[in-house]
């Protein structure tokens, strides 16, 4: 365990020690009005909020988060010019980036990192860098104070899972299913036992996403998990004509299921 | 030895395995899997069976007269065009397709882009009695309007890819995503010498008998291995393919990308399905589309074992354009009576473009594919619009 939790394990525990449930919406940044839909999922109660900075090729991502990607960058949007605004923000919760390595990489791992930083992001996600590849990533945001979050998935073995849950910071980003971003009629019966499987190898606040898509299914991942995260719901909301009004609404809902 | 397996799953800086976590081990177990099926004698002997019997190797080495004569040359075609499937693909494609079988998987998912992957994929998907779907960007399949048909035929789903430029890379995007939900029960038949460890070294491995084949070939004929080694490259598995058999000789090699798809020739080092190296891109890391009159090559990066190549100064890349691939594959049908597919037509532009740096020399091509595929699109473009270069006899 390392020394002293970054803000968003920080926030994340300290809604769990008060009794609740963490909430943490996404949102791709660069799509319509997407700092107002920031500030409006802060203020209907997320506890932190992942921002994705959008990527060619998302390949862990569905169709909602996929056209969310597209659209953002047909109008031009950049990683920076998505840091840039994040640095301005100031909406009261701890900020995740989730984005592709490639993104990463291009921008130079300590710069990427130290911008993160300078720019008041707390953590970051990145999808495609399993444990054995994140080293370089993970000395670079170490020594910039960025939180990365890794992601576990049901194919793993306990063993795996303990290792990943050793290196993670922020929370560990339990994976609800076999298969990519987007919303199911029903929660798979993998996510409860994947907040099970992690609750028992982690002190780290165990949240899961993919394949989160309702109020009610937040609730049921949990009675086992310390919280859930919420994608591809809320962005539809910013695709559609509902825009940032529409997604405090909607994260309004799940705060008021999981309190 | 240059081509040995990978350390930790890397060609000096290149490779690695950047997959989104659900995939971790299910890469680990197919690397397992394939080290010990390689290994085994039996899955070798039964492996090779089907490659004799059933695809028909040993591809012949063709000797091109009057070809070399007209380019002042000789010029040697290693015929993988001649295999079941009519190209070099069903090698890694039985390999893998067996290998599917020893581990219990059901159902191999695959992304092609002219189709001849996705054509072989189906064929040894319908002879090994398992389930296929394959992804084809959508531009891709109006182009290749025949392979989907054909992967039909076979028995396969063909799923067209809608996202970004809905070719190659897309169709991969769209395996990937399948293969994350389905992982359990489903091997993901990749095409190239690429994605993730031990996918660029497996598939090389698979293919090796051409360079195998074709240096005893060589041998055999004059004595020597030639002097020049080429192929075309988009991820690149032809060419470490035919490169794999003279690699530790003093043969140069040359791999042949497309101007609208040359990750060497015009990208920098990134990461994109599954591994590092050069890749198309823009200035912010996102990955940029290929576009060539050839959809099998038409892919923005290249199998990582081949940006080493590139960094240690082993193998050269060059480009071609379109205009060059089209004057070169009508020069091989009309000198030598062989239509080659679009994508070796590139190697044959390069070394027509070089003839007089290559003047003399032994040239040994590797021909991935035949034709059969682009005669549509070549009507298109030299029928329609009366272009036809016609005289290509200039050169006399």
């Amino acid at each position: 365990m390392s020394a002293e939790p970054g803000p968003l394990e920080a926030a994340l525990r300290g809604r769990r020690s008060q009794g609740g449930k963490a909430l943490v919406p996404y949102l791709t940044g660069g799509l319509g009005d997407w700092q107002a839909g920031l500030a409006a999922a802060a203020d209907a109660g997320a506890d932190a909020i992942e921002v994705g900075i959008p990527f060619s090729d998302p390949v862990m991502d569905g169709p909602v988060i996929q056209q969310a990607n597209d659209r953002a960058l047909a109008g031009g949007i950049t990683p920076l010019a998505v840091l840039d605004a994040l640095g301005r923000l100031d909406i009261g919760v701890p900020l995740a980036v989730m984005t592709y390595y490639n993104i990463a990489f291009r921008f130079g791992l300590e710069r990427f990192a130290s911008v993160l930083a300078e720019q008041g992001v707390a953590a970051a996600i990145l999808p495609d860098l399993p444990l054995e590849e994140a080293g370089p990533w993970t000395d670079a945001a170490d020594a910039a104070g960025v939180e990365t979050v890794l992601l576990a998935a049901p194919t793993a073995s306990d063993e795996r899972l303990g290792r990943i849950c050793a290196r993670t910071r922020g929370f560990v980003y339990g994976v609800g299913l076999l298969g990519v971003t987007g919303e199911r009629d029903e929660l798979a019966s993998s996510a409860v036992v994947m907040a099970g499987r992690l609750k028992q190898v982690t002190d780290v606040p165990v949240l899961v996403g993919v394949g989160v898509g309702t109020p009610e299914q937040a609730q049921e991942v949990c009675r086992v998990g310390d919280g859930a995260v919420v994608g591809s719901a809320v962005v539809r909301r910013m695709l559609g004509d509902g825009g940032p009004a529409a997604v405090g609404d909607l994260v309004g809902k799940f705060r008021r299921a999981l309190d | 030895m240059t081509m040995a397996e990978p350390v930790g799953g890397r060609f000096g800086e290149f490779g690695g395995r950047f997959v989104p976590e659900t995939l971790v081990p299910a890469c680990e177990e197919l690397e397992a899997a394939f080290r010990s099926a390689w290994a085994d004698e039996s899955f070798r002997g039964e492996l090779n069976q089907l490659l004799g019997d059933y695809a028909g190797r040993p591809s012949p080495l063709t000797e091109c007269h009057r070809l070399s004569e007209e380019l002042g040359l000789r010029l040697l075609l290693k015929r993988e065009d001649l295999n079941h499937t009519g190209s070099h693909k069903i090698n890694n494609v039985l390999g893998q397709a067996l290998l599917a079988v020893r581990m219990g998987k059901t159902r191999l998912v695959a992304e092609t882009g002219a189709g001849q992957h996705g054509v072989a994929t189906a064929t040894a998907a319908a002879l090994l009695g398992l389930e296929c779907v394959v992804y084809m960007g959508e531009v891709d399949m109006e182009r290749q309007a025949l392979n989907v048909f054909r992967m039909q035929l076979l028995g396969a789903e063909v799923r067209s890819a809608l996202s970004g430029s809905r070719t190659l890379k897309d169709a991969i995007n769209e395996a990937m995503r399948d293969w994350v939900a389905t992982v359990e029960s489903s091997h993901y038949c990749l095409g190239s010498v690429m994605g993730p460890h031990p996918y660029p070294w497996m598939v090389r491995e698979l293919h090796r008998v051409i360079g195998d084949e074709a240096r005893e070939q060589c041998r055999e004929l004059m004595g020597r291995d030639p002097d020049v080694v080429t192929a075309c490259v988009g991820g690149g598995s032809n060419a470490i393919g035919i490169f794999s058999g003279f690699v530790d000789g003093d043969a140069a090699l040359v791999g042949v990308e497309p101007a609208g798809g040359a990750a060497i020739g015009r990208g920098v080092p990134g990461v994109v399905h599954g591994s590092k190296s050069f890749l198309m891109q823009d200035e912010h890391g996102q990955v940029l589309e290929a576009e060539s009159i050839s959809a099998g090559l038409d892919y923005p990066g290249i199998g990582p074992e081949h940006s080493h190549l590139a960094a240690i100064g082993r193998a050269r890349y060059e480009t071609v354009t379109d205009d060059e691939v089209v004057a070169a594959f009508e020069l091989l049908s009309r000198t030598e009576g062989i239509i080659p597919a679009l994508e070796p037509a590139h190697a044959l532009a390069w070394v027509s473009r070089a003839r007089q740096e290559l003047a003399g020399q032994s040239v040994l091509l590797n021909l991935s594919g035949r034709g059969d595929k682009d005669v549509d699109q070549m009507m298109g473009r030299l029928v329609d619009d009366g272009s036809s270069s016609g005289d290509d006899g200039q050169s006399e």
